[in-house]
């Protein structure tokens, strides 16, 4: 049902991830001023917002499980948002890593783009914890999609107030209005990892899909067996993850 | 047959209008209130035991500007969760979501009347932790129009995001839980613009519009979000 294409993806992302990363060490030119440290630019710059194209997503197919009540959709939206979670620890830490490099702090307080960030995550972060506490499956998506499309349009006014709130520019801006200050080698390097980090965040959500969905179909023909033996309903555990479509 | 059949439709009924479903629910819940005193007295005095453990936990007598905003927003902020924690209590303990669910009334009425339930709650609080705060630890003289203009816009948004929040918390199995860690990162916009915009009135200074713009805008938003998605929450 998700398994659809995952061969092409799975190569395709093999592909451009090599590719970007060999771009990034070899092709693309060494900062002035930051040296071989900005090479982490090409993986932390797109896994955000990738990241954060993942929350919106959830609030989109949040959306459409309230229009439709196709529960394929409630499972489209956790497994959005579990990943983006998951890609937004990685985006925390490699940019706490560049930070210290680069401005000699884990953290800074006065920039809005991380403390935007860490609000976004942080509010994501309750998204798991609010399903787990829904025992009843089908009020448990309800709730989550409607957590997910309030969440997914707060996402932006979450950065305009951060940025009103804060003038100050030590973490650069690659997508601005005038088109970023990169160089062409540097901005055709960027272009492809963040192609190649969204390909691979498609891949990744698609295989935990099929996952879920394989293991799904495999707790149903348990309790099929089960039930024909003795007549015993196996009880589903108790989870944030959607247990059945 | 006799007697099973449906007892007559009767005609010419019309369903009763939007306004006057809100203002019983309205009517409801402030004289539940008025009656048990269940939530703004709780939500007042925490609000003036916050300020004097503000007092001691700063060390400081006086308060002004930057440092005086954030003790009120916070204060303000924790005590509309204690507000938020309760405001559906009733409904689902004693039943009323069933007789509200049975009326044949638009469920959006519920919403806008808890929203202006509490955003009545939070008044009534900041009647007395505005000049509390004043009295106790405020040592400039404040811009008080232009105050009460952030205190409104702001009193709005937390009606209207801790009412949505409120809804979605109490049916699960960690209320208490769920309210502060859901409404506490969605309402940091909210904080920043409100703190942010009376800072400057907490010193004698100027006002800066955007920041009641962002507060509007914020209030706006979550607004319409929040009728577009509050009925999906009452289905059972």
């Amino acid at each position: 049902m998700f398994g659809r294409g995952l061969k092409t993806l799975s190569i395709l992302s093999a592909v451009l991830v090599t590719l970007a990363l060999s771009l990034a060490f070899f092709y693309a030119p060494e900062d002035a001023d930051q040296g071989i440290r900005q090479k982490i630019f090409y993986i932390h710059v797109p896994m955000a917002i990738v990241a954060l194209c993942g929350f919106v997503a959830g609030g989109i197919f949040g959306i459409l499980y309230l229009r439709t009540r196709d529960r394929a959709h409630d499972l489209r939206s956790y497994v959005a948002i579990h990943l983006s979670l998951i890609l937004g620890v990685g985006v925390l830490l490699t940019g706490a890593i560049w930070a210290k490099t680069s401005w000699g702090h884990w953290w800074l307080w006065d920039e809005p783009t991380l403390v935007s960030f860490l609000i976004v995550f942080l509010l994501f972060a309750c998204y798991q914890p609010l399903r787990f506490s829904i025992e009843d499956p089908e009020r448990q998506s309800r709730y989550a999609a409607v957590f997910s499309i309030v969440a997914g349009a707060w996402v932006p006014i979450n950065f305009i107030a951060v940025r009103f709130a804060q003038e100050a520019n030590t973490h650069p801006r690659v997508l601005n209005a005038s088109g970023g200050d990169l160089p062409g080698e540097m901005r055709l390097t960027f272009l492809v990892s963040l192609v190649a980090m969204a390909v691979l965040a498609v891949t990744l959500w698609k295989y935990e899909l099929t996952s879920k969905h394989a293991s799904m179909q495999l707790r149903a023909l348990r309790r099929k067996l089960t039930r024909e033996e003795d007549d015993l309903p196996a009880a589903a555990p108790r989870s944030a993850a959607p247990q059945h479509l | 047959m006799i007697g099973t059949e449906a007892p007559p439709v009767p005609r010419n009924r019309t369903p009763a209008r939007f306004g006057t479903v809100v203002a019983a629910l309205i009517r409801k819940d402030l004289r539940v209130e008025l009656r048990t005193g269940e939530s703004v007295p709780a939500m007042a005095l925490f609000t003036v035991s916050t300020f004097v453990l503000f007092h001691f936990g700063l060390d400081r007598d006086e308060l002004r500007g930057d440092l005086a905003a954030g003790v009120l927003w916070v204060t303000l902020l924790f005590a509309a969760v204690l507000g938020i924690n309760r405001l559906f209590v009733a409904e689902r303990e004693e039943g009323g979501f069933e007789g509200f669910l049975l009326a044949p009334v638009d469920r959006t009425a519920l919403f806008v009347a808890k929203a202006a339930v509490l955003l009545a709650f939070l008044v009534a609080v900041e009647i007395v932790a505005v000049p509390a705060f004043g009295v106790l630890l405020l040592g400039a003289v404040p811009d008080l129009p232009e105050l009460l203009a952030v205190l409104a816009l702001a009193d709005l948004g937390i009606a209207v995001v801790g009412t949505l929040v409120s809804a979605l918390a109490v049916q699960t199995r960690a209320r208490d839980l769920i309210v502060p860690l859901l409404a506490l990162p969605l309402m940091i916009p909210l904080v920043i613009a409100a703190a942010r915009g009376s800072a400057p009135l907490l010193d004698g200074g100027g006002f800066e519009e955007r920041w009641a713009l962002i507060l509007g805008l914020y209030d706006l938003v979550f607004g319409l979000i929040a009728l577009a998605v509050f009925d999906f929450l009452l289905e059972d």
